[in-house]
């Protein structure tokens, strides 16, 4: 079959079983989209190429499937780049495909040639300049297979114009893919299990961390298993939220900086820490050398490099988590650990007391009671997608999941601006699910001009803004930590409401705490999308994120929220 | 304190700019690094001398393993091996020194490879210590040009 590198593109992704790519044209990319409509693959349309690369890695998040994005040289590629890195902090499979000046004009400074492959070489899982076409076609399937097997991470394939444009005798790779400096598996070394499984049972306070490995390995029923045989508490990362059942008694929550006080002060306290596919980021330690002091570790991951990278292990193993439970299921003794139960539970109801949700009402609008009635409302049941800062803590603590793989965010980067394309992406992989994006005004603002996207597209994604006029965490950080001198942080804001109404999506905005759940309910009514604009408090302890681990104390040091104060007759006691 | 890794990778383009880039990016300072090619076609042989603590050394050597291009890579500084470097070095000679000069380097096992009207270029292989103390001595005479080259190292024994 004679083809050209533009046909082999879209012959090569269809065979990969894509079915939807995020983009958009430009001069150097223009004869691979000449071919698009010859195929059945449906482009969705971004208004800046960062959204493509998010919509991309939600729909990988949402799907468990490779999500692509496409852009031309240059600036298209460079757009791609943020994308790109929270995809690879995230472990997050995207094929990026970039246009790229034509071969013999690369290094001459051409109109709009950048050294893409060189720019994302430190944040891609791997990249490829293709400069010939006979290439091309097993570059793509090597690109797919690397980019979701073993630790999945985003993949770039730079396409000069005269390689599009080159025909060649296409033949389909064939079989799968070898390459000689690449082994995603692992055979798992049976003496390091047995030596786990040891200390697991003998431990009296044991604590097992979840993460992201969990839910990409689709193994939070083997957690289960694993968490109540050996009456094990379990405390979730941030990207691990739904790999263990919030509602579950043996359950602490979140841990790391703004984690639940109860999860922190187990670890803290712990004796044996058993780590699942997550890798101790600095977020979830506080500082290391104070970090979980009487406790041994035992750290599983399908990543090599990320082993003893951090936080010196007892035992380390080396694999995929479905390999590595089902062995320790085999060996872990049925335990009871009523002591230790009971400690935790006692944490639990003193970190409860102090809940916001626990407070009086005084008529302000508390963001924390906002992601409540998000998640009384919608049952629990939507895909959350959150944006970076105060909401998406607030989102973490209280839209409380009991399932996996519904809460999508930027964990690792903390990438604003990623929650409304990334949204688009997850509606369009679960078109049947409800999906949220919750956003603050300042992140809302990095890639609000998605907006057209969605209206184009027709997609019935919501939007939560939570609206306090400031970058809200940095503000944060100023008022705890710098001296309450809030530099750069307010913003004089659009008036959202009419923002969205320009684009033809249903708004409302809500200041008074009564009206929240009705504004809620309205929206999931609307067949389209709709956003709802919620004012809430701004400062001090209401705009506030609790509990907070200082920056560089350890996770016991966290500052907990101030004591509700008492209302006496009528009156707020000072 | 310096480390050695070895590390086997495909000849493609592009290989080096990744391994110094990891490197780079993880904060390691590079005494030296040498590239060849080895017996089997499309698989070249980097030895990397590296600023490190033997901890510090292992994480990257499995940061450069995760390199998709690197099919092998070992912190070799505490096997048995053989390490060595080429140095070409440049001495100002004149008729009263050049024969002084001359028998050092045979001294050293060195060799001359070029010889001009005032100057010799001497070709010193060896261990680092040795061709260290090639230079000091030929320092006293007045060293026009010198380059040193990386280390190369191989492990002793029979296995590959």
């Amino acid at each position: 079959m004679r083809r050209t590198g533009a046909q082999i593109v879209w012959e090569m992704l269809a065979r990969e079983g894509v079915e939807v790519v995020f983009g958009m044209p430009g001069g150097a990319i223009l004869d691979t989209y000449h071919c698009l409509q010859d195929y059945n693959i449906r482009h969705v349309l971004v208004r800046h190429e960062q959204g493509a690369a998010h919509a991309a890695d939600g729909y990988a998040r949402a799907s468990g499937r490779v999500g692509v994005a496409i852009a031309t040289s240059g600036p298209g590629a460079t757009n791609l780049v943020t994308g790109i890195a929270t995809a690879m902090m995230d472990s997050s499979p995207i094929v990026c495909i970039t246009g790229q000046t034509a071969t013999h004009l690369i290094g001459s400074d051409a109109f709009q040639e950048a050294d893409v492959t060189g720019i994302t070489l430190p944040i891609t899982k791997h990249n490829y300049l293709v400069t010939d076409v006979d290439d091309l076609a097993g570059i793509i399937h090597e690109a797919f297979y690397i980019a979701r097997s073993g630790r999945p991470g985003p993949v770039l394939i730079d396409l000069p114009k005269d390689v599009q444009q080159a025909e060649t005798d296409f033949a389909p790779p064939e079989g799968e893919v070898r390459l000689p400096g690449y082994q995603p598996t692992h055979r798992l070394d049976a003496e390091q299990i047995r030596r786990a499984a040891e200390l697991v049972n003998s431990a009296e306070r044991p604590v097992i961390l979840a993460g992201h490995g969990v839910l990409m390995s689709g193994t939070a029923h083997l957690v289960r298993q694993l968490a109540e045989r050996m009456e094990a508490v379990v405390s979730v990362t941030l990207l691990g939220k739904g790999a263990f059942p919030h509602a579950h008694p043996l359950s602490l929550g979140m841990m790391g900086m703004h984690g639940e006080a109860c999860a922190n002060q187990a670890i803290q306290e712990a004796d044996l820490l058993l780590a699942l596919g997550m890798r101790f980021d600095d977020r979830v330690t506080g500082t290391t050398e104070r970090y979980a002091p009487n406790a041994r570790k035992v750290h599983v991951d399908a990543d090599a490099a990320e082993l003893n990278k951090i936080v010196p292990t007892d035992v380390a193993i080396l694999g995929d988590l479905r390999d590595v439970l089902g062995e320790l299921l085999a060996l872990v003794q049925p335990a009871g650990r009523g002591q230790w139960l009971e400690q935790v539970g006692v944490w639990r109801r003193q970190g409860r007391a102090r809940d916001v949700l626990a407070g009086p009402q005084n008529g302000h609008l508390l963001a924390p009671r906002v992601i409540d009635s998000l998640r009384e409302e919608t049952q629990g049941d939507a895909i959350v997608v959150a944006d970076v800062g105060q909401h998406q803590m607030w989102t973490a603590l209280y839209y409380e999941l009991d399932c996996p793989n519904a809460l999508i965010t930027s964990g690792g980067l903390g990438t604003m601006g990623f929650a409304l394309p990334a949204a688009i992406g997850a509606q369009i992989a679960q078109p049947g699910k409800e999906v949220w994006a919750i956003a603050g005004d300042g992140g809302f603002q990095m890639t609000l001009q998605e907006l057209g996207t969605l209206i184009q597209e027709g997609l019935p994604v919501k939007i939560a803004l939570i609206n306090n006029s400031y970058l809200g965490m940095v503000r944060q950080w100023q008022e705890m930590f710098y001296d309450g001198r809030y530099e750069s942080t307010y913003l004089v804001n659009p008036d959202f409401v009419r923002l969205a109404e320009a684009y033809g999506i249903p708004a409302r905005r809500v200041r008074d705490p009564g009206d929240v759940s009705a504004a809620i309910a309205s929206a999931r009514r609307e067949p389209g999308p709709a956003l709802i604009e919620f004012e809430v408090a701004r400062e001090g302890e209401e705009g506030n994120v609790y509990p907070i681990v200082p920056p560089g104390a350890a996770l016991h040091q966290m500052i907990l929220r101030p004591e509700p104060r008492v209302r006496l007759a009528g009156t707020l006691e000072a | 304190m310096t480390r050695t890794l070895i590390a086997l990778v495909e000849d493609k383009p592009g290989v080096l700019a990744r391994v110094a880039g990891l490197l780079r990016r993880r904060a390691f300072n590079i005494e030296s690094l040498t590239v060849g090619r080895t017996q089997e076609p499309g698989i070249s042989h980097m030895t990397i001398v590296v600023d490190s603590d033997q901890t510090s050394a292992q994480k990257v050597a499995q940061h450069l393993n995760k390199l998709i291009n690197v099919i092998g890579v070992e912190d070799v500084s505490d096997h048995p091996i053989v390490a060595r470097n080429l140095t070409l070095i440049k001495v100002r000679v004149n008729g009263g020194s050049r024969a002084e000069v001359m028998q050092i380097v045979e001294t050293f096992r060195g060799r001359v490879v070029d010889v001009g009207l005032d100057s010799l270029m001497i070709e010193a292989t060896g261990t680092e210590d040795k061709v260290e103390g090639l230079v000091q001595v030929l320092e006293t005479f007045g060293i026009v040009e010198m380059v040193r080259g990386g280390r190369v190292a191989m492990v002793r024994g029979g296995q590959p």
